[in-house]
């Protein structure tokens, strides 16, 4: 049988599962519902703040971190989430998952490095 | 006192006659010290002479008498009739497995997969009577233990929708077994495993339903098994990156 | 005797049938919540990019109902997501002592402290 190749998506799995389980629950919570609600204030995510925090390069890198894995990791759940309720497994659906999650990672680093 | 009863629902299938199969209803006497098992062996001898089922141990020993009770995989040895009563309990096959004929299913393709991964310790050496045993600490044995209590019953089978879903995943019971040997101290085998454990048709086709650990009456946990192959084969694959000049 | 084994097919709503299975499902379709939120931050960041004005907007557009109903619907999927990694991470890293194998409640515990830890700084961050 062929050495396979899956170990680079499911590594990326892997680290954006383990990623998201840490900080998207909070993430969402402060950017989707506390400050929205006025939970928190405004200021947590204002133009000032956000511009300094995407400037800065280690944040930058850590904002990339927080873009990029999650998005691989949900790409190939995707993916194996469609074969479970049907699709049939195959390039197609492969390029479109993978390709989604690449295009994606490609814009977060122009915008981060544009910002 | 009349006696109490309780409804059992199995699916017949004889190959001869049938052309799909077709659930039969039968009523056997309700004991609460009674197995699925027993009011199985109760129709059969009983009732309809005709109905197949295979079973050997009565101790959940054999792992011959899998079946799906109520939907769920599990030893009709091992499931008691008092957890079901008064409600009409359904049999079937092994899901995810051909039907032979009634409750037997056709397990060949699991019995080749258990071969493929060569369940067996392969030493670096060969070794000679004289050079004595092997020997093997307890806590070197305890790292593998609970992967030798398979008893082959195929319930995990029956429970992974992703067997189901591509048949040619090499599945839990024998990536377990796998995964048991390469553990094991006295086994230079890995390399061959990793063949098949590695391939996209081995650990690869996991999403980690779990389902397999759940029901497993063995408590093997094949899910663990498969998830720490995968991460050795993703260690693996990295190091061979890293270093192409490697073996391999 | 000639053999006619009996191909069943596994119905496509297979997920349904079971609990277990419909909660396994539900964890996967966390993926559609994670993913799309990780392009909402790009978006975000784009708009950060664009100047004051349009990154305004975008903060507005937070506060329309379809966008609090869809992080409400995320947030409940990032919590499952969050519960069932927990959850299963024993089984990939298993803990032996001598002789003796751990079980994996310390592993799941310890997790949900870093987590704790994490979100508690992350909030702090964001209030400063
Ligand atoms: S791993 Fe458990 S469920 Fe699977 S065949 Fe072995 S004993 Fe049966
Ligand atoms: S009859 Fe042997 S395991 Fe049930």
């Amino acid at each position: 049988m062929a050495k396979s190749n899956k170990p680079i998506v499911w590594s990326l799995f892997a680290g954006g599962g383990m990623l998201s389980a840490f900080v998207t629950p909070v993430l969402i919570f402060i950017t989707g519902l506390a400050v929205p609600l006025g939970l928190m204030s405004l200021d947590s995510l204002s133009y000032d703040r956000m511009l300094v925090l995407a400037q800065n390069p280690i944040a930058k890198i850590v904002l990339f971190a927080v873009i990029f894995l999650p998005l691989w990791h949900a790409a190939h759940r995707l993916l194996t989430t469609l074969h479970d309720l049907g699709l049939p497994k195959g390039r197609i659906a492969m390029t479109l998952c993978y390709g989604a999650a690449a295009l994606g990672s490609i814009a977060a680093a122009v915008v981060l490095l544009r910002i | 006192m009349t006696e109490q009863t309780l409804q059992v629902e199995i699916l017949r299938y004889r190959p001869e006659t049938d052309q799909d199969p077709a659930f039969q209803t039968y009523t056997v006497p309700y004991r609460d010290d009674w197995v699925i098992l027993d009011a199985l062996n109760h129709i059969k001898d009983n009732i309809d002479r005709t109905l197949s089922y295979r079973w050997s141990c009565h101790m959940a020993v054999c792992g011959s008498c899998g079946m799906m009770i109520n939907g769920e995989p599990k030893l009709s040895c091992h499931a008691f009739l008092r957890d079901y009563y008064p409600n009409k309990v359904r049999i079937e096959p092994l899901a995810n497995f051909p039907i032979e004929r009634d409750l037997v299913a056709v397990t060949d393709d699991f019995m080749e997969k258990l071969e493929s991964v060569k369940p067996y310790v392969i030493p670096k050496q060969e070794r000679a009577v004289d050079d004595g045993p092997h020997l093997q600490t307890p806590a070197q044995l305890n790292a593998f233990k609970q992967y030798t209590m398979c008893i082959n019953c195929l319930l995990c089978y029956a429970a992974c929708p992703q067997y189901g879903l591509t048949p040619n995943f090499v599945g839990p019971a024998a990536l377990a077994l796998a995964h048991r040997y390469n553990l094991d101290t006295r086994d230079a085998g890995r390399e061959q495993r990793q063949e098949i454990a590695a391939s996209n048709e081995g650990v690869w086709d996991c999403t980690f339903v779990g389902e397999c650990s759940q029901v497993c009456p063995k408590s093997v946990d094949p899910a663990a098994a498969i998830q720490q192959t995968k991460i050795a084969s993703t260690i693996d694959w990295y190091k061979a990156l890293l270093n192409p000049w490697g073996k391999r | 005797m000639s053999r006619k084994p009996y191909l069943r097919k596994m119905p496509k709503s297979w997920w349904l049938a079971q609990r277990r299975y419909t909660s396994y499902m539900a964890r996967e379709m966390s993926c559609v919540f994670i993913g799309a939120y990780s392009v909402l931050i790009v978006l975000g960041l784009y708009r950060l990019s664009q100047g004051r004005a349009e990154y305004g907007a975008f903060l507005e557009a937070l506060q329309s109902p379809p966008s609090l109903v869809f992080h409400a619907a995320a947030l409940v999927f990032a919590l499952i997501h969050t519960v069932s990694w927990f959850s299963l991470a024993p089984k990939a890293m298993p803990l032996q002592i001598g002789e003796k194998k751990l079980s994996g409640g310390p592993v799941v515990l310890a997790h949900y402290a870093v987590w704790v830890v994490v979100s508690a700084g992350v909030l702090l961050v964001a209030r400063i």
